[in-house]
C-alpha cells in the first residue's frame, strides 16, 4: 500500500528537495510519523507539543481538509494523495 | 524595514519573497524600526506629501520609492448622519474603499504594496488566488506597470468581477471548487513557479498595505482613533492590520491613546471566526461557504485565529448576518449616504446595526464602518431585490395616470 504526500516547499530541506514522498501509513497520523523516522525532525513542525496538527498547517487528503475528515486518524489508501500546506490569507 | 519575523516564534528571516516560518508555519510579519520612524514621521511632514495611501510610506514595507499604485487610497471619509439615526447610534462614519483608485476595492492598497515590493525583488510576472476584488487589482495594476498577471479565482465568480479581471489582459483561471480549494492549488503552484503570488510568498509585504486604510481613518478624524470600528473579515487580516494601524500611529505620538473596540462582520453563510468568537473560543473550526457574500467566503481563514485575539484584546465582538440581511444593508447604505457597496458592505452594515441594537456598540459612542467594495462588481445579488423600473410610452398622459395611480395606492395604504 503506498500513498504519496506532497511536501510543502518550507519543509523540502529536511527531505532533500524531495517533492513527493511515498508512504505505507493507514492514517495521517501513522502517515506524519513514518516521514519523521525517514527525516527526523519533520514531525516537530507539524504537530505542536500536545501532538495537535499546528495551528497554521493544513493537511489535505486528495483534496480534502482533514478537520471535515477524521483528522488524524483519516485513514489513507494506496493512490491517496495527502498535501501539506500553510495556511494562505484571504483575496 | 528591518526584517522579516515569525508572527508565533519570533525567528527572524531576510526581507525576500517568503511568508512562513520554515520551524512552525507561523506566518512572517515585517519588521520595522520604529525609534527611526519616530524622528522623521510627524503630522505636518504627513500633511505636506500628496493625498495618497503613500504619505504613510515609512510604515509600508517598500525599501525605495514606490513603482507601483501612486494614486491609491485616500478614500473618503464620510460623515453618515442619517444611517446614524437609522441605526440609532450618536456619531457614524464610513470609510469609503468602494471608490478607491484604480479598481474600486480596500485590495489596491494591498497591491501597490506587493507589486512596488515584488519590483523590488526582481519579479516580472505576479499572480494571486482571489475572491474576486483581489483579482481585479492584481490585474488592473500589473497592467499600468507592465508586469504579467496570473489570477486564479473561483470559476462561479460573478460576471462584475470576472470581466474587471479580463478586460486588463491577464491571465485568468478559474478554478471549479471554493476560494479555500483556489488557495490550496495556488500554494502548490507558488511553490513551483518563481512568481510573485501576491497573497502566498509576498503576503507579509501584501497585508501590510492594509494598514493605511487605518492610518487614513485617523488622519480624516482629526488623528483620533474611533471608539468602534467594523471591519468585514474573509481571512480576518484586515482586522488585524486596522488592530496594527491603530497601535502604530499611537505608539509614534500620531495620535493620543485611547480605548477604542474593533468589531468583526462575516456573512452567517461562511462565519468561521464569528462563530467562534461567540461562542468564546481562541480557534476557528473551518466551514464550507455559502453566501452571496462572495469576497468574504473564506471557509479556513488564514488570519482567523489573530483576529480573535484582536477582538479579545479590543474588547470587540463579532456578528454574522443572513443572505437576506445583506442586501438590506446594501440597500440601507445607499438610500441614506448615496453609497452603493457589494456584499461585504452589506455584511458589514448588517453587522453594525445587530451590534448596536444589541448595545454591544453603546448607542452614545462612535462608529466607523470600513466599506471595502463596490456595488457595481456585485450586481448578480441584488438584481431583482431593489425595486423594478415602471414602463411607459413616452406620453405624458401616460406619466400622469401612472402617478394618479400610485398617489391612490399610497393613500389607500
Amino acid at each position: 500500500m503506498a500513498a504519496k504526500v506532497r511536501i510543502p516547499t518550507p519543509l523540502r530541506k529536511l527531505t532533500n528537495n524531495e517533492e513527493l514522498v511515498e508512504v505505507n501509513a493507514g492514517t495521517v497520523g501513522a502517515a506524519i510519523a513514518e516521514l519523521q523516522s525517514r527525516y527526523p525532525g519533520i514531525q516537530e513542525r507539524l504537530l505542536d507539543d500536545t501532538g495537535a496538527v499546528r495551528r497554521f498547517v493544513n493537511v489535505y487528503v486528495n483534496e480534502e481538509d482533514i478537520r471535515f475528515l477524521e483528522n488524524q486518524q483519516t485513514p489513507i489508501k494506496d493512490g491517496d494523495e495527502v498535501s501539506i500546506i500553510p495556511a494562505i490569507a484571504g483575496g | 524595514m528591518k526584517a522579516l519575523k515569525c508572527r508565533e516564534c519570533g525567528r527572524a528571516y531576510p526581507l525576500a519573497a517568503t511568508h512562513v516560518c520554515e520551524f512552525d508555519f507561523g506566518p512572517l510579519e515585517v519588521v520595522y524600526d520604529y525609534d527611526r520612524i519616530k524622528q522623521s514621521l510627524n503630522h505636518s511632514d504627513i500633511h505636506s506629501r500628496p493625498q495618497t495611501m503613500w504619505r504613510y510610506r515609512e510604515l509600508l514595507p517598500v525599501a525605495g520609492d514606490p513603482t507601483v499604485g501612486f494614486e491609491v487610497g485616500f478614500t473618503p471619509l464620510i460623515k453618515a448622519d442619517h444611517l446614524a439615526q437609522q441605526l440609532g447610534v450618536r456619531e457614524l462614519w464610513v470609510k469609503n474603499d468602494a471608490v478607491n483608485y484604480p479598481t474600486l476595492s480596500f485590495k489596491d492598497r494591498v497591491v501597490s504594496v506587493a507589486l512596488s515590493r515584488a519590483r523590488e525583488l526582481g519579479f516580472n510576472t505576479v499572480a494571486c488566488a482571489s475572491t474576486g476584488n483581489l483579482a481585479n487589482s492584481v490585474a488592473a495594476n500589473a497592467a499600468a506597470a507592465g508586469l504579467k498577471a496570473y489570477v486564479f479565482i473561483p470559476a462561479d465568480l460573478e460576471q462584475g468581477k470576472v470581466v474587471n479581471s479580463l478586460v486588463y489582459g491577464a491571465e485568468v483561471i478559474g478554478i471549479k471548487g471554493h476560494y479555500d480549494e483556489v488557495n490550496r492549488l495556488c500554494a502548490e503552484i507558488a511553490g513551483k513557479y518563481g512568481w510573485a503570488f501576491v497573497n502566498v510568498n509576498m503576503r507579509p509585504y501584501y497585508a501590510e498595505g492594509s494598514k493605511s486604510l487605518g492610518f487614513e481613518i485617523i488622519e480624516q478624524l482629526g488623528w483620533r482613533v474611533p471608539q468602534h470600528t467594523v471591519v468585514p473579515m474573509a481571512s480576518g487580516s484586515l482586522l488585524t492590520k486596522i488592530q496594527k494601524s491603530y497601535q502604530e500611529f499611537v505608539k509614534l505620538g500620531l495620535a493620543a491613546e485611547s480605548r477604542y473596540h474593533i468589531h468583526g462582520a462575516q456573512a452567517t453563510g461562511c462565519a468561521p471566526i464569528s462563530t467562534a468568537q461567540k461562542a468564546g473560543l481562541d480557534f476557528f473550526k473551518p466551514v464550507k461557504p455559502n453566501t452571496i457574500a462572495k469576497s468574504l467566503a473564506i471557509g479556513t481563514p488564514a488570519d482567523g485565529f489573530y483576529a480573535l485575539r484582536v477582538m479579545r484584546e479590543t474588547g470587540g465582538s463579532a456578528e454574522d448576518v443572513s443572505d437576506d440581511e445583506v442586501r438590506d444593508g446594501i440597500r440601507l447604505l445607499a438610500e441614506c449616504e448615496g453609497i452603493f457597496a457589494e456584499t461585504a458592505g452589506g455584511v458589514t452594515v448588517g453587522v453594525a446595526k445587530k451590534l448596536i441594537a444589541s448595545g454591544k456598540i453603546p448607542a452614545n459612542d462612535s462608529v466607523v464602518l470600513c466599506i471595502t467594495g463596490n456595488g457595481l462588481k456585485t450586481l448578480d445579488a441584488v438584481v431583482g431585490h431593489v425595486g423594478r423600473t415602471r414602463d411607459i410610452k413616452p406620453s405624458l398622459r401616460e406619466f400622469e395616470s401612472l402617478l394618479d395611480a400610485e398617489t391612490r395606492s399610497t393613500a389607500q395604504a
